[in-house]
């Protein structure tokens, strides 16, 4: 009787896995990025570990419910089936690794981005710092970190002054255009996590990281914090606005410069 | 009295007194079921801990932020180091070694003694973070600088400094059981006892305790930098850091550096856990199923394979943390790598059941659930080690039911399968069978349906150590009602905890009298008598040694056992030749 319930369990979590994979009712948010190949190869690794997951869980409930009575045989090992398991594996591994690692060089290397976009995170906020017509990102120092100058910009720097800084607001990005984003802290580790566009990166204090992506969908999606920060880290929610490029340049343009926000 | 041996190894007289018989014991045996009470019931509390989480999880508001961060780090804590290495090296170790080995005790009983001792200290200094102003700290079980020593996270005062002092006291107390183990395994194995006659048992927790001496000092000097950057405001981790627009007196120093140290341990850590309870579960599948293990040189070799490859994984852990990116490409690699021994093992136990005699007992039972539960987390674990997949999914529910399942729940249905199996041994009296089985339904399913779930809700992109997912806008309502579903099954497992408590205390006093081998298995320690006296062998020699540890079903041989210590002649000769 339990053996019979046993078996029938170990049957019923294959069918139930498969039903949660199939039917769905809880699944990646709509794509909206360049990462679909992300997508592809989770896909790709929820069929082959689905496939081991029936065939563990199946030939477990088959021995347990075939074998009860015995006699046990006597087979201390097998080196050919030994051999045979450990390539299978091995090839297995392989088709999850290879494009894996293919993907990951595109994520490595960026092409030419034509945007670049800095991210700050502080305690519960998310800020964002465009360049200016320069197309260059001014200095900065964290010893020039103040409520109204939360990047640090040197009012000095040519190359700062016309940058466009948004404190708390929507991250605007064009629709289309590969754009890099720079992710730095003031105070604790945060992580950007979009998860429409699939990617996540922490921000350390100290150091500049990096991420990059394009955005293939127009609308409004939420960033959240992925990094434990605090009290506050459930409620750091931010707001990506992806918008036609000409809106995008038209919106870019109308932003008061630093130099004007940091009244200098 | 001197007690005979193979060895020149002495150990005291049995002690008389009630302190030094079961308080200050040198003895392996009452030192491991210290170990073991002490550990469940820190565990207990852990336990506790994670349904105040679940709770709030379901019911947001129950608790506030910092409440909910300071129970999710103590539960963390508490799991993984107080409860799981501490009660599989320091209670399965500690018992399992010297009598599996035929040995009279471990190599340095005073040492052991001692690590026991400094374990209840660490333990005692964790639980008194509850009592200080400000509570335990909050900064998450990872400990991530700079979040951990900067004000606002809970526990800035006491709680951290705290936590830091527990885990140095800790490594030390592991460092005595480490070195007693490893010393005991290759010192002192009775006549007869080579290295590839061990029971994998015996092998899990030596591989696993080397790993210990090996990584727990990356996470000793971690905490004593910790500790500086805390009291001296040294910038070990800290670099200049603003908060709240406050300047903090610190400049230069690398968050990551931290989490570098963390994992050279943390992921190591995992396998300490993990490798011994792939050793109980090899010997209670090989008992239970009546059938030699299978590939028993392939066990042994995969465990040293995961022990050596996992020294170089660790930044798997840290694939979007800012690191240089191209380390991704060799962590990945390594980290997949690993799945390899670990698919061998999991092949080797499902072949030793196939065409056994499979006998459903309640050791046997927990086994089936840590196969499961094991390749499920195994499996997962190839989404998160390839290192692309691993951007979305990184710090999502996906990885918080991967590693309970891989190193939470498989870890403890191997502990409570090993329970089953040695309390006849290690007390003389049966659990009672019929509490035993309804323990297991209950934690079987009652964990699959808590963590299985929450793979689903991290490939939604649900993030971790949120304590309340309101104002998620990509959340639907049916995630919420899923979270009280998951809070529901997980307070009725944590209740059914209960049936096993009861049952340890209760099958104490009253459980039937245990024979001196009830599974009729074939390692030394069934061959010794029940509970073992000091010394374990009494005024006779230690067993020698024939054979290796599973032979099980002989073929033309009358039993379906023959113990490691039957001298050839009696078991009949012939059969076991080959592997003699």
């Amino acid at each position: 009787m339990q053996r019979a319930l046993l078996a029938a369990t170990l049957v019923l979590m294959v069918v139930g896995a498969f039903a949660l994979a199939l039917l769905r009712p809880w699944w990646f948010t709509p794509l909206a990025s360049n990462w679909g190949s992300i997508d592809g190869i989770i896909l790709l690794s929820l069929v082959l570990t689905g496939l081991a997951y029936a065939g563990v869980n199946l030939f477990l409930a088959y021995s347990l419910a075939r074998y009860a009575k015995g006699p046990a045989q006597y087979i201390p090992d097998d080196p050919l089936l030994e051999r045979r398991l450990f390539w299978f594996t091995a090839l297995g591994i392989a088709v999850l690794l290879a494009p894996g690692l293919y993907f990951y060089a595109h994520l490595v290397r960026p092409p030419q981005p034509k945007l670049t976009v800095e991210v700050l995170g502080q305690q519960w906020l998310w800020s964002y710092r465009y360049p200016g017509p320069d197309g260059k990102l001014g200095a900065t120092d964290t010893a020039r970190v103040s409520p109204a100058n939360p990047f640090g910009l040197d009012p000095k720097d040519p190359a700062a002054r016309d940058d466009v800084v948004v404190v708390g607001g929507p991250l605007r990005l064009p629709l289309g255009m590969p754009v890099q984003l720079l992710l730095r802290a003031n105070d604790v580790i945060h992580a950007f996590y979009v998860p429409e566009f699939r990617i996540k990166m922490d921000a350390v204090p100290g150091m500049v990281t990096r991420i990059w992506l394009t955005p293939t969908r127009l609308g409004a999606f939420q960033a959240v914090c992925a990094e434990y920060c605090g009290l506050g880290h459930a409620r750091m929610l931010g707001q990506v606005l992806v918008v036609s490029p000409q809106e995008f340049q038209a919106w870019l343009e109308a932003q008061p410069r630093a130099a004007q926000a940091l009244g200098q | 009295m001197e007690l005979p041996g193979y060895h020149d190894h002495r150990i005291g007289p049995e002690p008389r007194s009630f302190w030094t018989r079961y308080v200050f014991s040198q003895d392996h045996k009452v030192i491991a079921l210290q170990y073991t009470v002490t550990a469940l019931l820190v565990g207990a509390i852990g336990m506790v801990l994670s349904w105040a989480m679940r709770l709030e999880l379901a019911f947001p508001g129950t608790l506030d932020p910092g409440r909910y961060y300071q129970a999710m780090t103590l539960h963390g804590m508490i799991m993984v180091i107080y409860l799981l290495t501490a009660l599989l090296l320091g209670g399965f170790g500690n018992f399992l070694i010297p009598l599996m080995l035929g040995a009279r005790d471990m190599a340095y009983p005073f040492v052991n003694m001692l690590s026991y001792w400094v374990y209840l200290l660490s333990v005692l200094v964790l639980l008194a973070s509850f009592f200080v102003p400000g509570g335990p700290t909050g900064a998450g079980w990872t400990l991530y600088p700079p979040q951990a020593i900067t004000r606002g996270t809970p526990g800035y005062d006491w709680g951290i400094l705290l936590m830091l002092v527990s885990l140095l006291l800790f490594i030390v107390a592991a460092t005595m059981g480490g070195l007693n183990y490893v010393t005991t395994v290759l010192q002192l194995r009775t006549k007869g006892m080579t290295l590839m006659r061990m029971p994998l048992a015996v092998w899990g927790i030596f591989v696993a305790s080397v790993m210990a001496l090996l990584a727990f000092p990356a996470l000793f000097v971690g905490c004593v930098m910790m500790l500086l950057d805390r009291t001296l405001h040294t910038s070990f981790f800290m670099p200049a850091v603003i908060q709240f627009g406050q300047r903090l007196p610190y400049e230069g120093g690398s968050p990551l550096l931290w989490q570098h140290l963390f994992w050279y341990f943390g992921h190591p850590e995992v396998y300490i856990v993990i490798l011994p309870a792939m050793g109980l579960i090899s010997e209670l599948v090989s008992v239970h199923a009546r059938k030699p293990i299978f590939g028993y040189r392939a066990m042994v070799l995969s465990l040293v394979a995961i022990a050596a490859i996992s020294f170089v994984v660790w930044a798997h852990h840290m694939y979007t943390s800012g690191m240089n990116p191209y380390f991704g490409f060799f962590f990945a690699t390594t980290t997949l790598i690993v799945a390899i021994p670990s698919a061998i093992k999991t092949y080797n136990w499902l072949l030793t059941l196939w065409r056994g005699k499979v006998q459903l007992t309640v050791p046997l039972l927990f086994a089936i659930a840590f196969l499961n539960t094991f390749v499920v987390g195994g499996l997962t674990g190839l989404f998160l080690g390839n290192v692309i997949v691993d951007f979305p999914l990184q710090d999502t529910y996906f990885v918080v039911a991967h590693f309970h399942m891989v190193m939470g729940v498989a870890a403890i249905v191997a502990i409570f399968g090993g329970i089953y199996h040695w309390y006849p041994k290690a007390t003389g009296r049966m659990l009672n069978e019929t509490l035993g089985r309804l323990h297991f339904w209950a934690t079987f399913v009652g964990t699959y349906l808590i963590f299985f779930p929450m793979h689903f809700l991290g490939l939604l992109g649900m993030p971790r150590r949120y304590p309340t997912f309101e104002g998620l806008t990509f959340v639907p309502p049916s995630a919420h009602a899923l979270n009280e579903f998951i809070t529901a099954v997980a307070l009725l497992v944590g209740l059914s905890q209960l049936l096993f408590g009861f049952n340890l205390v209760y099958s104490y006093f009253r459980g039937a009298r245990a024979p001196d081998n009830p599974w009729r298995a074939a390692t030394l320690e069934w061959q010794a008598p029940t509970p073992p006296p000091h010394g374990n062998w009494g005024p006779e020699p230690p067993p020698v040694v024939y054979r290796w540890a599973y032979e099980y079903s002989p073929p033309g041989f009358p039993e379906d056992f023959i113990p490691q210590n039957a001298p050839p002649v009696l078991a009949g000769g012939g059969a076991e030749e080959g592997y003699a």
